[in-house]
């Protein structure tokens, strides 16, 4: 028993099946416990009243923007090195969830910064790398879709999403180098005794782990769509042949 | 190697188009950008090293879909896979070729365009220096993109959209060269970490270029 048997199809449809309705239920469950405990059952923050609430929304989809290509890096790094068209799939799949949550995060970034900053938008670190992200997505996205033959398409993402890493880390790095930031700092950390008080800090983690579930949930789903478009294609062929 | 050097800058030189149209670029925004902004000297000198990098950067991207895409459509890019120089190698040519005929011609009108933009005079010597270390990194990233699109009609859009992304950090360090040596500062830092992108950018991404290149002709 090893992982790679998920990665012949015909199993990863067997398990996938079975696990997505758990996933998506649990999801669905940790949102909304999560959101309805963070947005109705949370103290009002003493200097920001209630518009620190967006956090249980901004922190997560900024989180899973992050790990969501992190996730593509790796599945393309399979792909290139083990040549599973699972993989290959999943990082197709991952990618629009991925650039939803990177706007999701802009989005509300912008909503809670009107009222706390003064302004919408201001180039700062932070931001600024994440309309970058913003970019890398859509190119990724745009690239998936340009190009006709599957395999080679899944052969050329996977390489731009290698130099596309590399690149964004140091993106990452030269806005530092080149604005000062207006956002705050990391809160969260695994190392700290106490990063947000428990009454924020509880909600906020029931909401992680909902988004952290959803995009399984999602990825698993699309995943599937994907294989079965692919087999379509097949079948397809074999008819125009036969 | 010589051989493929002199034929390309030959074919950039006679065929037109494409390589002069960057220079051309440059020189209109150089003109345009104070006509929008207002002649006052002190505005135009403080975005001229943000104007002249982003002109050069872009009349960089005008020409890059001509690095691969014409010997794609007549074969002469199968010829060359097939040769037996490495891939990597006619890859790496093919960007310095790009640079010879982009790069180096914007940097060397560069500091014409400086005098047009208010530049101070202290800006002048780093915008040549941070131009010569920066270019071939575009030219080198930009031979990544273009390999990735050599296979999709009219990728000029998504080439565009590729490679964006990828010119920021040199984009940063370069403009905060000139930005910091107009100003007087210490520039040594960014323009260390200019050069280092260039020499990494040059020594690795001829590799994925020439992968890409290899998935694109399969």
């Amino acid at each position: 028993m090893s992982i790679w048997e998920y990665a012949n199809p015909k199993r990863f449809m067997q398990t996938s099946a079975w696990v997505l309705p758990w996933v998506a239920v649990l999801a669905l469950a940790c949102l909304v416990a999560g959101l309805i405990w963070g947005f109705f059952f949370t103290p009002d923050d003493f200097r920001q009243g209630s518009t620190v609430k967006i956090i249980y929304l901004h922190v997560p989809s900024a989180m899973m923007a992050i790990n969501a290509w992190v996730m593509m890096l790796v599945t393309s790094l399979i792909w290139l090195v083990r040549r599973h068209h699972v993989s290959a799939l999943a990082a197709k799949a991952a990618a629009p969830i991925g650039l939803t949550f990177t706007v999701i995060a802009l989005v509300t970034g912008a909503f809670w910064g009107q009222p706390m900053w003064g302004t919408w938008w201001a180039w700062d670190p932070r931001l600024t790398s994440f309309l970058i992200l913003t970019l890398f997505y859509l190119g990724y996205i745009a690239l998936w879709q340009a190009v006709e033959n599957p395999d080679t398409a899944a052969d050329l993402t996977a390489v731009l999403c290698l130099v596309g890493s590399v690149f964004a880390l140091l993106s990452r790095y030269a806005v530092l180098f080149w604005n000062q930031g207006l956002h705050q700092g990391a809160s969260l950390s695994l190392d700290k005794e106490e990063n947000v008080a428990d009454v924020f800090w509880l909600p906020l983690l029931v909401c992680i782990a909902g988004f952290v579930l959803l995009f399984v949930a999602l990825v698993l789903m699309r995943t599937r769509t994907e294989i079965r478009a692919r087999r379509l294609q097949a079948l397809l062929a074999r008819e125009r042949l036969a | 190697m010589g051989a493929l050097l002199s034929r390309d800058l030959r074919l950039a030189m006679r065929a037109g188009g494409g390589f002069g149209l960057g220079l051309a670029f440059f020189l209109l925004l150089a003109v345009l950008v104070p006509l929008g902004v207002g002649p006052e000297g002190g505005t135009l000198g403080r975005i001229a090293p943000g104007i002249l990098w982003v002109g050069a950067l872009l009349a960089c991207l005008l020409s890059l879909d001509r690095i691969f895409a014409l010997d794609f459509e007549d074969g002469s890019l199968d010829l060359l896979a097939t040769s037996p120089m490495p891939l990597e190698a006619v890859v790496a040519v093919k960007a310095l070729a790009h640079w010879m005929v982009t790069g180096v011609p914007l940097t060397l009108v560069a500091p014409v365009l400086g005098v047009l933009l208010n530049l101070p005079v202290e800006g002048y010597g780093w915008l040549v220096l941070s131009l010569a270390l920066g270019t071939p990194a575009l030219s080198v990233i930009g031979a990544f993109g273009a390999a990735l699109v050599v296979g999709v009609k009219r990728g000029g859009l998504l080439l565009s959209l590729l490679v964006l992304p990828l010119y920021v950090p040199t984009l940063i360090f370069g403009a905060e060269v000139v930005k910091r040596g107009a100003a007087g500062l210490e520039v040594a830092v960014p323009l260390l970490l200019l050069a280092g992108i260039t020499l990494a950018a040059g020594a690795l991404l001829p590799f994925a270029a020439a992968a890409a290149i290899r998935i694109n002709l399969r």
